[in-house]
């Protein structure tokens, strides 16, 4: 899957030839060259996944699958979920937390079975899945084993128009809820695909064999509904979906109750002190903690980005930006930051500092754009 | 008929009599992508060549727009408010950000023209 070489720095994912071949513009991300965009256009490519069916190449990311003899125990060790508690081809999102409760990483994690015996089918960002899977075979060495899954890409197929596109190849997708996984052949390739996605879109996403990514990408793109799209319009997707980027809007610095992601962390696991930082956690949940991260609407047509100072109406400094842009959706700027808790609540007024001057700005509830996701 | 001139940073400028129109090229808004917001400066500021007269936010980055020539805004692109993506489908007509009473003409000599600018857009990819 990885074809680095002396003269091209970067790595390539199964598609590359196929994002060429679209017309993509290729750009460095997380060390492999990625599509930012197709001739179409990033806000085009954006809505046309809320409107149809957008394909996406996520074949960079971290494909796993941890075995054990009790792996969710054992998993458990590293995350605040609930993995004991998954039912066969369900999935989670949680996160790999570091000592001081920090996070190391967000991923999915499914429940699998093989020959009968529970697993776990691990989904982490590209930027750190080195580290993730070196860490994740450390800590549980001698009581689970991690098999990379190197030889697999990853495609997202998302929008109102993705079952749609997909039952043609894979008529068992029906079948699938929100949050749950299974294998199925996609055009007879031999395939596990969950109904998740990155974008508050209902969709899908399919690990297959690298050797027939290609092939099955091209199908779903014949389609009239599917149109290719690129990290630009994935990253405005997620971030009208309210959802976090590592390395931006969460870090090891992070605690998941600063990242609003408490949720995360399961009834049973709270009480108990049996996954990394606990005790800091357990006690941000009862005392509360002194940022939180919001979702930012500023006046006017400017987006606001990373790294942008915010101010209360009096002008002390209260915050900063983690992520920002434009919301096609809603055809106005969108931003993540983190503010000091008193001033998190929905409709708070702060400032948000752009080239030397003020934009006046709400805190705002998340998500930006309410989810289709398939429940039922 | 005014004839455009170009800067290595691709803004364009078309002079007509003692006043130009500046703009970015084509290629520059293919290279930006989808403009979503332009920062546009007030009427009367002066500039000196290559200062930064604009702003031009993509969905992903902003980028700054650099006067070819020196002069004073006397007109500002206000369509652009109301519909940015003009810089997208319409670089060197409805696209255009501002114009300027220019104060030293003989600047226009250290521009390109359209021949020349072709060739070095050509010379990029």
């Amino acid at each position: 899957m990885a074809n680095a070489s002396p003269e091209n720095e970067h790595l390539k994912t199964p598609l590359y030839d196929l994002h060429v071949a679209h017309g993509a513009r290729m750009v460095p991300f997380a060390g492999y060259d990625m599509p930012v965009q197709y001739p179409a256009g990033i806000i085009t490519e954006h809505k046309h996944t809320r409107a149809a069916a957008g394909l996406f190449d996520v074949s960079h990311m971290g494909q796993a699958i941890l075995r054990g003899d009790d792996v969710a125990a054992s998993f458990e060790k590293l995350v605040p979920g609930d993995i004991a508690g998954l039912e066969v081809g369900r999935m989670r999102y949680t996160l790999l937390l570091n000592d001081n409760g920090g996070i190391r990483d967000d991923l999915m994690a499914t429940r699998i079975e093989e020959n009968g015996v529970f697993a776990l089918f691990l989904v982490v960002n590209a930027a750190c899945k080195d580290a993730d899977f070196a860490h994740i075979a450390d800590a549980l060495a001698g009581e689970a084993e991690l098999e990379r899954l190197d030889d697999r890409a990853l495609l997202a197929l998302q929008g109102p128009r993705a079952e749609e596109a997909l039952a043609g190849f894979a008529p068992a997708c029906r079948d699938l809820v929100f949050l749950e996984g299974g294998e199925m052949n996609v055009d007879g390739v031999s395939a596990f695909v969950t109904r998740s996605g990155y974008t508050g879109e209902d969709g899908f996403e399919i690990s297959l064999p690298a050797d027939r990514a290609a092939e099955i990408a091209e199908k779903l793109l014949a389609l009239e509904a599917v149109e290719p799209i690129g990290l630009g319009a994935r990253d405005s997707l997620r971030l009208e979906a309210g959802l976090c980027l590592y390395g931006h809007d969460i870090d090891e610095t992070t605690t998941p109750v600063e990242a609003d992601l408490t949720w995360t962390i399961g009834k049973r696991r709270r009480g108990s002190t049996d996954f990394p930082g606990a005790a800091t956690i357990l006690d941000q949940i009862a005392k509360g903690t002194a940022r939180k991260r919001v979702g930012l609407t500023p006046q006017g047509r400017a987006p606001v980005r990373e790294g942008a100072p915010i101010r209360d109406t009096n002008g002390e400094a209260i915050g900063q930006v983690t992520s920002g842009g434009f919301a096609p959706t809603l055809d106005r700027p969108i931003a993540m930051g983190y503010v000091a808790s008193g001033h998190a609540a929905p409709g708070q007024a702060l400032d948000i500092e752009l080239r030397g001057r003020s934009v006046a700005a709400e805190a705002a509830a998340m998500p930006f754009v309410e989810p289709n996701y398939k429940r039922s | 008929m005014a004839e455009r001139k170009y800067s290595e940073d691709h803004e364009w400028v078309e002079v007509d009599g003692e006043s130009g129109v500046i703009g970015i090229s084509d290629y520059a808004q293919e290279q930006l992508g989808d403009v979503v917001f332009v920062e546009l400066p007030e009427i009367g500021k002066v500039f000196d060549q290559r200062d930064e007269a604009a702003v031009v936010e993509s969905v992903k980055a902003a980028a700054e727009v650099y006067t070819p020539v020196s002069g004073e805004v006397i007109e500002v692109n206000e369509e652009l408010n109301n519909d940015p993506s003009l810089v997208n489908t319409d670089a060197f007509g409805e696209g255009w950000f501002v114009k300027l009473k220019l104060t030293d003409p003989t600047e226009l000599d250290d521009l390109m023209d359209e021949e020349t600018y072709t060739t070095f857009v050509k010379g990029l990819s």
